[in-house]
């Protein structure tokens, strides 16, 4: 067939570049990078981080942290934020080390846990897309009025006595050093990557991070896409709470402190845009893969605590500014 | 046309201006004086280039060709600074103040008197806004915050500002259109005052009420040029609205047959609190119903009310003979009703998304199993609408930020159709697009008609009303002025009930 070229019969084509053409030049092949180069780097670095087993516990560094990662990546690309996760895993956990106190058993207790963060969860949904506040604003305020009420319960004591079967969740292995938590780890990536970037809720979730008025223009129920999306994340804390809880095995009110920031910044590390619109559940996994093995990799160098949060926010700030620079000095070049 | 006999020299003269855009000449050839202590009332259709001309006014464009001379002295404005320094001061549809500063702050701001430290001196700077205000006859406290006032005091403030910095020349474009009366009339004295002081004022309205009330001299443009100018005493209402509509050239619209069929929608005493009051109508299938009205006449208001996104105090609407109840936009398109906004950034098209996922948007239902998107059949509905509407675009997974207005209302269009819709309202569908997507657009409504769509255009361009509409809705003041059949509609009765003129 050859092409007549006249303006009716011109079609314009799906892509403008192949697949592969696309994938080069993604953000999630930099973190690639720059996730091989911390892996190469801690390797000579040290004798023992090449060892299956250190590995394998390296990866509790990061993977109860992602699983609210993925949920708060879909938040943020939405255009909200919810700061408040820490604080539900605080609370979730006083919820179920006070049940196994008067003898709740594992299911129970798993129950527990996804049920006070769905609720923490529809808390700040319901004050954000009910009453129509800001979310940041929002999740200040539950993020000390959550572990407030552990505090509150807790005082000075901790819980623990938890059945012995709950230290599956956070103890236990699969098979060889394949731990329980990696295999969560891993259906949460799954499911979350499937519901981004193949179902009509993921569509939803771009349109209304990158324009809100449009997609309340376009038929889309912003303020329930919203609500959905703060049950998730609520969910996901609550998921997080009982690995964490599990591998502890006791709650103190200071359980997971600090750790929306460091969730925030594995999803930015992972390329979403912080004000919304853009972002892919492959940059958040390798991001939070990239933090876990600079943790680990600095903790066996013996660097201290404090040094190591110097060590990820340069990191953060490395990547986020390269590709800038790069188009700075190609326009300096040019 | 007219002659000027006593008069003083004017304080401000145009000669020749011109000003072109790719494609467009906005401007050409236009003279203008203005006198002091005299009110020159600037009339035309949309696009006729009276904004234009006052962005020329105020240095924010630069003219081709031509020379503006504020008493006898050539002048260039090679920004609106300049422009504010030899004293022409405009005071602008839709007045930007910074709601969280002061009276005082906003009337001042950028010039505000400092002390002898460089600091903002807070009192002198209070003294001269009270001033300045008093000068204009409002009574607004200087230390109030702007974000707490309505919006005619806002007005006053913005003009305020205006003339802060000693202004001889005030060009007020259409100052009284989001006003109430009790509000325009205190425009209209404010008005009366500046002509006392001196001031020449160039008013652009398109009330012909309000120009035979407050204007000495009256000044028409069509299609970029002057085409008549004078002494109000000496000029009619239809002397102006003939001038106004002139012979219409140049557009070509679809020839089309209209052959209307089964009423489609039924819209029974809507009413909104503040924007809109008993709007009735029906709308056959096959059918084009044009909305003319001024801007502010409250057409886009009664839209997004039958669309769902503002609630309507009252009223029922049926489709298909059938009540429906609309809530949302989800709703509405359920029900088959969908709109192509007139904000084609904010709310048609979501920039920073590929044209195929703007398109796939509202039918993502039909597009997925499950929940599932079917990205395959995603790809395929975009390609047949674009196709349809001839889009040009290098790919459909391009972001629709980079296509020209015209494209991206192509595929805003698309998106629409693409639900399989009964009734579909288009607000101001060519507005600021090229020619050529233009008629592009115009041959795709007719064709929709063709297939039995009702369709609902909502226009300010008489050619368009003129060329496309099978009956006509007039609008003014949130109310239906008149219902015209294809044989009642001529410009001049356009422009006469929009305008609220009865000969």
């Amino acid at each position: 067939m050859t092409d007549t070229a006249s303006p009716a019969s011109r079609q314009v084509p799906d892509r403008l570049r192949s697949r592969l053409g696309r994938a080069i030049r993604s953000w999630e092949v930099l973190l690639i990078a720059v996730a091989v180069a911390v892996f190469t780097f801690n390797a000579l670095a040290s004798p023992y981080f090449l060892n299956a087993w250190n590995l394998s516990d390296a990866t509790f560094n990061f993977t109860e942290k992602a699983m609210i990662a993925f949920a708060m990546a879909l938040l943020i690309i939405a255009g909200e934020i919810d700061l408040s996760v820490a604080s539900i895993i605080a609370l979730a956990s006083t919820a179920m080390g006070a049940a196994a106190q008067v003898g709740a058993g594992t299911p129970e207790l798993v129950a527990i846990g996804l049920g006070v963060g769905l609720l923490c969860g529809a808390f700040n949904g319901a004050l954000v897309t009910g009453l129509g506040l800001p979310s940041i604003v929002v999740t200040i305020g539950t993020l000390s009025l959550f572990r407030g009420i552990s505090y509150m319960v807790l005082g000075d004591r901790s819980f623990g006595g938890y059945p012995t079967s709950f230290a599956w969740f956070g103890q236990g292995y699969v098979w060889w050093v394949i731990t329980v938590e990696m295999v969560i780890f891993a259906l949460c990536a799954l499911t979350f990557w499937v519901l981004l970037h193949r179902t009509s809720f993921g569509r939803q979730v771009y349109a209304i991070g990158n324009n809100p008025t449009g997609a309340l223009f376009s038929g889309i129920r912003v303020r329930r896409v919203k609500f959905t999306l703060f049950l998730l994340t609520g969910l996901m804390s609550g998921l997080a709470a009982v690995c964490l809880t599990s591998r502890l095995g006791s709650t103190r009110p200071s359980i997971a402190q600090g750790w929306e920031l460091e969730v925030v910044t594995m999803v930015v590390l992972g390329g979403v845009n912080i004000l919304g619109g853009s972002g892919t559940i492959p940059g958040v996994v390798l991001a939070a893969i990239i933090m876990g093995m600079v943790t680990f990799g600095l903790g066996l160098l013996n660097v201290p605590g404090i040094v190591m949060s110097i060590f990820v926010g340069l990191l953060l700030i490395a990547v986020i500014a390269l590709p800038r620079l790069v188009t700075l000095v190609r326009a300096r070049w040019a | 046309m007219m002659h000027d006999t006593v008069t003083t020299p004017p304080v401000l003269s145009l000669r020749g201006i011109e000003k072109r855009f790719p494609g467009v000449i906005a401007l050409s050839g236009v003279d203008l004086d203005l006198h002091p202590g005299e009110v020159t009332a600037l009339v035309g259709e949309n696009g006729a280039g009276k904004s234009t001309l006052v962005k020329v006014l105020t240095g924010i464009y630069r003219p081709e060709a031509g020379q503006i001379e504020m008493e006898g002295h050539k002048k260039a404005f090679a920004s609106a600074h300049d422009a504010e320094a030899v004293g022409i001061a405009a005071i602008h549809q839709e007045t930007v103040l910074f709601e969280e500063l002061t009276v005082a702050e906003n009337i001042f701001i950028g010039h505000a008197p400092r002390t002898r430290w460089g600091l903002i001196d807070h009192r002198a700077m209070r003294a001269r806004a009270a001033d300045v205000l008093a000068r204009i006859g409002a009574k607004i406290d200087p230390a109030a915050r702007v974000g707490d006032l309505g919006i005619a005091s806002r007005h006053l403030v913005a003009i305020a500002r205006a003339l802060s910095t000693e202004a001889r020349v005030v060009v007020l474009d259409e100052p009284t259109a989001a006003l109430s009366a009790h509000e325009i009339e205190e425009v209209y004295a404010l008005v009366e005052r500046l002509k006392a002081q001196g001031k020449a004022i160039l008013f652009i309205s398109h009330k012909f009420d309000e120009v035979f009330r407050i204007a000495d001299r009256w000044t028409v443009f069509r299609d970029g040029a002057l085409v008549g100018a004078g002494r109000i005493a000496d000029v009619t209402e239809d002397d102006l609205v003939r001038l106004m509509v002139g012979r219409e050239v140049g557009q070509i619209f679809p020839d089309r047959v209209s052959n209307p069929g089964d009423v489609v929608v039924e819209v029974e005493g809507y009413s909104h609190p503040t924007e809109f009051a008993d709007i009735s109508f029906d709308l056959r299938a096959g059918e084009i119903l044009g909305v003319y009205g001024l801007v502010g006449a409250g057409r886009s208001e009664v839209m997004q009310a039958l669309f769902g996104v503002t609630a309507p105090s009252a009223g029922t609407l049926r489709i298909g003979g059938s009540a429906v109840d609309i809530r949302s936009p989800a709703d509405a398109i359920a029900a088959g009703l969908v709109y192509v906004p007139e904000d084609r950034g904010r709310q048609g098209a979501i920039l920073g998304l590929p044209i195929v996922d703007n398109v796939a948007l509202p039918s993502l239902g039909a597009l997925s199993r499950k929940g599932f998107v079917r990205m395959a059949e995603e790809f395929a509905l975009a390609r047949d609408y674009t196709h349809r509407l001839e889009l040009r675009a290098a790919a459909l997974d391009q972001d629709i930020g980079q296509l020209s207005g015209g494209n991206q209302q192509k595929v805003v269009i698309a998106k629409w159709l693409a639900t399989k819709p009964r009734v579909i309202i288009l607000d101001e569908p060519t507005k600021g697009i090229d020619i050529g997507s233009k008629a592009a657009v115009h041959d795709f409504m007719a064709e929709l008609a063709a297939e039995g769509l009702a369709v609902i255009m909502v226009s300010s361009e008489i050619p368009e009303v003129l060329g496309m509409s099978d009956r006509v809705l007039v609008m003014r003041g949130g109310r239906i002025a008149s219902a015209l059949t294809r044989a009642e509609t001529t410009p001049e009765r356009l422009v006469r009930d929009a305008a609220g003129y009865a000969p």
